[in-house]
């Protein structure tokens, strides 16, 4: 399990670079994610610039949360690139790298997002709805260099995390 | 008939908002805008009511006086009817990071120098992480890219992160 940097941190707040997804490096990292999130409570999407890594790589799995529509399982993507993304809606959510607050965020609901996948290299198209596409939306921010904390729907929308720390 | 503004501050515990709206309902006044939170744990609360008459102002005030006796602060005024706002063009400020003072000072420069008007503002402190989000409504045609380049600079000399996006107000 990697340490999880927490905002302020300038690793956070950078847009991070794309890399290879062949690359040895990549796929070791992507293992390192998985990883970390399936030990982390609550963690449904993890980026790599959340555990100091300023790649354009993040992971999703969204499985058994009681808001999932579709899903993908647990889901690595490298270099991903938004293709569409439609129907917002407006969801409080949290994040491990805020972990004293939570924000109310309209996003999307229907989302397309390309990539490729760590290892093979293979491009894939995910098309999803529901908390998936607001977990993808949520972690392509990270690699953006913006935080849910960024796109809060006003002044009142911030809110002290009343659950797991 | 009479609006006044109602506030209280003081040590949370439930039944604070119950006891001041029953008072007003039973003076038979009109609970309008109202704004109500925790603020580091302190109740904090801000009303708006319409009252029938003047005495009907006194009487609130006679009511909510065993507040105060329980600590709270508690206060009564008149405020004058107020026109609506000029509309302007509404943005959404976001600003994050380590803790030091001037951060909403030098937001709110920034946001003042283009003639906004900060219509809605929350600060939260966590354990190592500020965060201010704010409304600010600026004259019509004010370059809103300008604004950020200029905040983003001011709050990098902070060592925050400083958003500025023009709201968009859908009509569904």
């Amino acid at each position: 399990m990697l340490p999880v940097v927490t905002a302020p941190g300038d690793v956070l707040s950078r847009r991070c670079q794309e890399v290879s997804a062949d690359d040895p490096a990549v796929v070791a990292l992507a293992a390192d994610l998985l990883a970390t999130m399936a030990v982390s409570p609550g963690c449904v999407g993890l980026a790599a610039n959340q555990v100091g890594v300023p790649w354009r790589v993040f992971c999703v799995d969204v499985r058994g949360h009681p808001k999932t529509g579709a899903d993908h399982g647990a889901l690595v993507m490298v270099n991903p690139v938004l293709v569409s993304a439609t129907r917002k809606e407006r969801a409080r959510e949290g994040c491990m790298s805020v972990p004293d607050f939570t924000g109310d965020v309209r996003r999307a609901t229907r989302v397309t997002m390309g990539g490729y996948l760590p290892g093979s290299g293979d491009e894939i198209e995910v098309v999803t709805d529901a908390f998936e596409a607001r977990a993808l939306l949520h972690e392509l921010d990270h690699i953006d260099g913006l935080l849910f904390l960024d796109r809060v729907a006003g002044p009142h929308a911030v809110h002290p995390r009343q659950t797991y720390r | 008939m009479p609006s006044i503004a109602v506030t209280v501050v003081g040590h949370d515990r439930p039944g604070i908002v119950n006891r001041v709206t029953a008072h007003i309902a039973d003076l038979h006044g009109n609970l309008e805008d109202s704004s109500m939170g925790l603020l580091r744990g302190h109740f904090a609360m801000t009303l708006i009511a319409d009252l029938p008459d003047e005495e009907s102002m006194q009487a609130l005030e006679d009511r909510l006086a065993p507040l105060r006796d329980e600590g709270l602060t508690v206060s009564v005024i008149a405020v004058p009817g107020e026109e609506p706002h000029d509309p302007g063009l509404l943005a959404r400020m976001s600003v994050h990071g380590a803790d030091r003072p001037g951060i909403v000072r030098g937001a709110t420069d920034v946001v003042l120098r283009f003639g906004g008007n900060i219509t809605g503002l929350s600060t939260r402190l966590g354990a190592d992480l500020y965060v201010l989000t704010a409304d600010v409504v600026f004259p019509p045609g004010t370059d809103l890219a300008a604004v950020s380049e200029l905040l983003q600079g001011r709050m990098s000399e902070l060592g925050v992160h400083a958003t500025l996006v023009a709201d968009d107000e859908d009509v569904l």
